[in-house]
C-alpha cells in the first residue's frame, strides 16, 4: 500500500514537472468540453484545433514552424482558467484565447505583467479595443458593445428609423459577460428613446421561468439576449412556450448556434442572432480540411461539428491568430517568434478580402486593419435567422456598422478608468 | 519507538498543557514550519504558487473557519461562499477607498466586517437548529450573492460587475496585482494561515472552545451548567466568519486578482468547503488542512497525471477526475466517517506501539 502511494507520488511529481520541448510555436487552447457551457466550448475548441492541424499538415506549420496546440480544460471556471494559464505559459505560449469573459478579466493583468498577447474575438473586456491603454489585449473584429449597437441599428431599420416609445428587454447571463452590453444599451436608449428593461438570469441558466413570466407581463416589442451554453436552448424553448414572436427575439453571436435552436424544434423558427463571421461548410477551406484533417483521422473531438456556427468561429480565431503569427514572422524576419513579437504582429495585422480569398474563406469575415490605438477592428456584424424546416441558419443582412458616435466615448471612458486604477500611461501618442 | 510519551518529562504546567506533548510531534511541527517558511518560499514558482499552494492555504483558512462553527460548535452552515464574498468585497472597497492602507490591515478589517455580518446571520441560530439553521444560512448565501450583484456601489459601478484588485505593496514588495512574485503571494497567505491556525488551536483548547463543544454536544445540558448559549453561539459565528472573511479577501485579492460574485462565491463554494471539513474531520484543526489539501490538490494532481502524464484527451480526463474524486470521497466516508483526521489519530495510536504491538 505504502509502496504504491510512493510510486503514485513520484509519478505525479514527474508528471507535474515534465515540460514539452520549446521548439515549436505554442498556442494553448484553454477550452471547456465539460460543464454547462460545453455545448459551445466543444465545437469552438474543435474548430480552433482543426485549423492549426490543417496548417501543420498542409503547409508544415506557419513559416515552416510547426504549431503546437496544447489543450487545457477550464470548464468555464475562473480558478481552473488560472491554473491552465500558469501551467501552459511556461511552455512558451505565444497567445491566449480563453473563450470566457470571466477568465479574460482574470488574465488581462496577468498577460500584461507576463507580456503575452491575449486575443478575445467577440468577447472579453470591450474597452480593450483601446490599444492606447490595453497594450497586450486584442478583441477585433467585433465586441459586445458593437453587437449591442448593431442589434439596435437593425431594429431601427426594421422600424423605419425610429424606436421612439418601443420597449426592449435585455435578457442576460448574470455575469461579466452578460452585463457588458448594459451600459451601451442604456446610452442607446437615451439616444433613440426606447425603454430598456434588464432581466438577469443566474448562471448556468437552466431556470428561466420567472424571467419569461416577466416578458409575458411587460410585453416588450423586442428581446435582446446575451446567453451562453445550456442557457441558450432553454431560453429559445421558453420563448417558444410563451409564443413570443421569434423574429423579435435577437441573440448575440454566442447565442446563435445550431445547438441552441434544435431542441426547440419548429418553435425556434425565425429566431435571429448576430454573427461576425460566415457559417456553413461551403468555403473552399473545407475541401482542404477534409483532405488533410478529417480523412486523415486527425480531426479534433468527435468531428461532427464542422461547418457549424461555433466551429466556424473557433476556426476564425485560429485564422486570425495564425495570420498574426505570420505577420510577426514577417516583421521579426525569423520564423521563431516570441510572444512580444507576436504582439507586434497582432498590432500590424491587416485582413483584406483578397487575403481571405487566398485562405479559402472568401467573405468569411469583415476586412479590418489594426493599429497601435485600435485593437478593436471594424466592429460590424450580420444578422442570421434560423430556418427550422431546413435546419439552417441563413444570413438576412450584410455587415452592419455599429454606431461609433455612441461607442467611442464609452470605450474611452471605460479604458480611462482602467488606466487610472492601474497607473497606465497612454501609448501611441 | 520514537513516537511515545515515555522519557519526555514535563516539569511545569506550561509544558504539561502544550499543544504537542510528544517530542516527535513537536519536531515534526517545527520541521513543517521550517519547510513552509524557510525553504518553500525560495523554490516557489508561478505554477506551484497559483495552482497549488495559494489555493490550498486559502481554502485551509476557510475550512478552519467553518470547522470552528460546524465542527466545534455544531452549527451547520451553508453560507460559507456568501461570507467569503463579504470578505472579498469588504477588502475591495477598503483597497479602493483607502489606497494608502497596508494590505494586512485591509485583510484583517475585511475579516472583522465579515464577523459582523456573520453574527447578524447567526442570530437565528439561537432559535433554530440543525437542518433549519442550514436553510437559514443558505438564505444568507443567496441573499449576499444577490446583494453584491445588484448594488453597483459594491463593485464601484464597473461596467461588468467584476471587482479587480489593484496593486498593493507591503514593505516594497507587491502582494496583490499581476506583478506579485510567487513567493510573496505564498508567504503572505502562509503567514495568515499560520497565525490563524495557531489562534484557532489555542481558542479551541481553552474556555471558549470548551463552551463551543459543550453547546455542540448537548445545548440544554450546557446551558444548565452555566454556558450562555447566546454569547457562545454568536462568538462561534463571529470567529468563524472572521476566518472565512479573511479567506475570501485573500481569495479575491491575492489568488484570483479579479472576481465575480456568482462564479467565485456561489453555492458550490459553500459545499466545497463543507466537504473539506467533513472529509478532513469535524472538530479538528489538522482535519481542516487535510480536507483542503485533499480537495484542492487531488484534482490538480489527477489532471497532471491523466493529461500531462498519460496524454488523455482533456474532456475524458476531466470527467474521470470528477468520478475519481467523487468515488474517493465516498470510500473515505465509508471507511472512516470521522474523516482524514481520524485516520491520522489511528495512525498515531499505532505508531505509539510500533514496533511492538501487542
Amino acid at each position: 500500500m505504502k509502496k504504491t502511494f510512493t510510486m503514485l507520488a513520484a509519478a505525479a511529481i514527474a508528471a507535474t514537472t515534465a515540460a514539452p520541448a520549446l521548439a515549436d510555436l505554442v498556442v494553448p487552447n484553454l477550452s471547456y468540453r465539460t460543464g454547462p457551457f460545453a455545448a459551445g466550448g466543444i465545437p469552438y475548441a474543435d474548430g480552433f484545433n482543426d485549423y492549426f492541424t490543417l496548417l501543420n499538415e498542409r503547409d508544415g506549420g506557419i513559416g515552416g514552424e510547426k504549431v503546437q496546440v496544447p489543450e487545457c480544460e477550464t470548464a468555464y471556471n475562473t480558478e481552473k482558467g488560472v491554473e491552465c494559464y500558469e501551467s501552459t505559459k511556461g511552455q512558451g505560449a505565444l497567445v491566449y484565447n480563453p473563450l470566457s469573459t470571466g477568465i479574460t478579466y482574470q488574465l488581462i493583468p496577468k498577460v500584461t505583467a507576463d507580456k503575452i498577447p491575449l486575443y478575445t474575438p467577440g468577447y472579453g473586456r470591450t474597452s480593450a479595443a483601446n490599444g492606447k491603454v490595453f497594450e497586450w489585449v486584442f478583441n477585433y473584429p467585433a465586441n459586445y458593445w458593437d453587437g449591442a449597437s448593431v442589434a439596435i441599428k437593425y431594429l431601427l431599420d426594421e422600424n423605419g428609423g425610429s424606436l421612439e416609445g418601443k420597449k426592449i428587454a435585455l435578457l442576460y447571463h448574470n455575469s461579466a459577460y452578460g452585463k457588458e452590453p448594459i451600459r451601451t444599451l442604456q446610452e442607446l436608449a437615451k439616444k433613440h428613446g426606447f425603454t430598456l428593461s434588464e432581466l438577469p438570469i443566474d448562471s448556468p441558466g437552466q431556470e428561466q421561468k420567472s424571467q419569461w413570466l416577466q416578458v409575458r407581463r411587460d410585453k416588450p416589442d423586442y428581446v435582446l439576449f446575451w446567453g451562453w451554453g445550456v442557457m441558450n436552448s432553454v431560453a429559445v424553448q421558453e420563448a417558444a412556450n410563451i409564443r413570443f414572436p421569434m423574429d423579435k427575439f435577437i441573440g448575440i453571436w454566442w447565442s446563435g448556434s445550431e445547438n441552441d435552436v434544435l431542441p426547440a424544434g419548429d418553435g425556434a423558427n425565425g429566431y435571429k442572432a448576430l454573427t461576425f463571421n460566415g457559417v456553413g461548410g461551403d468555403y473552399p477551406v473545407y475541401a482542404d480540411l477534409k483532405k488533410y484533417v478529417f480523412d486523415a483521422g486527425k480531426g479534433s473531438g468527435a468531428g461532427d461539428a464542422a461547418g457549424s456556427v461555433i466551429y466556424s468561429r473557433g476556426m476564425y480565431a485560429a485564422v486570425i491568430i495564425s495570420e498574426a503569427i505570420r505577420k510577426a514572422q514577417e516583421i521579426a524576419g525569423t520564423p521563431k517568434v516570441n510572444a512580444a513579437q507576436v504582439r507586434d504582429g497582432f498590432e500590424a495585422l491587416e485582413i483584406t478580402d483578397a487575403r481571405l480569398e487566398e485562405l479559402g474563406l472568401k467573405g468569411f469575415g469583415q476586412p479590418f486593419a489594426a493599429s497601435c490605438g485600435d485593437h478593436g477592428g471594424a466592429g460590424g456584424a450580420m444578422i442570421q435567422q434560423w430556418d427550422a424546416a431546413a435546419k439552417k441558419w441563413s444570413l438576412i443582412t450584410g455587415f452592419i456598422e455599429p454606431d461609433h458616435d455612441v461607442l467611442d466615448p464609452l470605450v474611452a471612458e471605460d479604458s480611462a478608468a482602467f488606466a487610472a486604477e492601474n497607473n497606465i500611461a497612454e501609448r501611441c501618442n | 519507538m520514537f513516537y511515545r510519551e515515555a522519557g519526555d518529562f514535563k516539569t511545569s504546567y506550561v509544558d504539561d498543557s502544550q499543544t504537542f506533548p510528544i517530542r516527535f510531534d513537536r519536531m515534526r511541527y517545527y520541521a513543517v514550519l521550517v519547510l513552509g517558511f524557510g525553504i518553500l518560499p525560495f523554490v516557489m514558482n508561478d505554477y506551484w504558487a497559483n495552482a497549488v499552494f495559494v489555493p490550498f492555504l486559502i481554502y485551509a483558512i476557510a475550512a478552519i473557519g467553518l470547522n470552528i462553527l460546524t465542527g466545534y460548535c455544531g452549527q451547520v452552515s451553508l453560507g460559507t461562499g456568501g461570507f467569503m464574498a463579504v470578505g472579498a468585497y469588504a477588502c475591495y472597497k477598503l483597497m479602493t477607498a483607502f489606497p494608502w492602507m497596508p494590505m494586512p490591515v485591509n485583510v484583517l478589517l475585511a475579516g472583522l466586517v465579515t464577523a459582523g455580518v456573520g453574527v447578524l446571520f447567526g442570530l437565528p441560530s439561537l432559535r433554530i437548529k440543525g437542518f433549519y439553521l442550514a436553510v437559514a444560512t443558505l438564505a444568507a448565501q443567496f441573499f449576499l450573492v444577490w446583494l453584491f450583484n445588484k448594488v453597483p456601489w459594491f463593485y464601484n459601478y464597473s461596467a461588468s460587475g467584476q471587482i479587480t484588485a489593484p496593486e498593493r505593496t507591503l514593505l516594497g514588495v507587491a502582494v496583490t496585482g499581476a506583478s506579485t512574485p510567487a513567493w510573496a503571494k505564498y508567504l503572505f497567505c502562509a503567514v495568515f494561515l499560520f497565525a490563524l491556525a495557531w489562534l484557532a488551536r489555542n481558542l479551541t483548547r481553552g474556555t471558549v472552545g470548551r463552551k463551543w463543544m459543550a453547546i455542540r454536544d448537548m445545548d440544554i445540558a450546557a446551558e444548565i451548567i452555566g454556558v450562555n448559549p447566546l454569547t457562545t453561539k454568536l462568538s462561534a459565528f463571529a470567529v468563524s466568519s472572521f476566518y472565512i472573511g479573511i479567506a475570501g479577501a485573500l481569495f479575491f485579492a491575492v489568488y484570483l486578482g479579479a472576481a465575480e460574485v456568482g462564479e467565485a462565491f456561489g453555492i458550490q463554494k459553500s459545499f466545497l468547503i463543507l466537504f473539506m471539513v467533513i472529509i478532513g474531520g469535524l472538530g479538528s484543526i489538522f482535519g481542516s488542512f487535510a480536507g483542503a489539501a485533499f480537495l484542492v490538490l487531488l484534482p490538480v494532481l489527477l489532471k497532471n497525471l491523466l493529461v500531462g502524464g498519460l496524454g488523455w484527451p482533456t474532456d475524458l480526463a476531466a470527467h474521470i477526475e470528477l468520478m475519481i474524486v467523487g468515488a474517493l470521497i465516498i470510500v473515505f466516508l465509508i471507511l472512516e466517517p470521522h474523516g482524514l483526521a481520524q485516520l491520522w489519530r489511528v495512525a498515531k495510536e499505532k505508531l505509539r506501539l510500533w514496533p511492538f504491538p501487542h
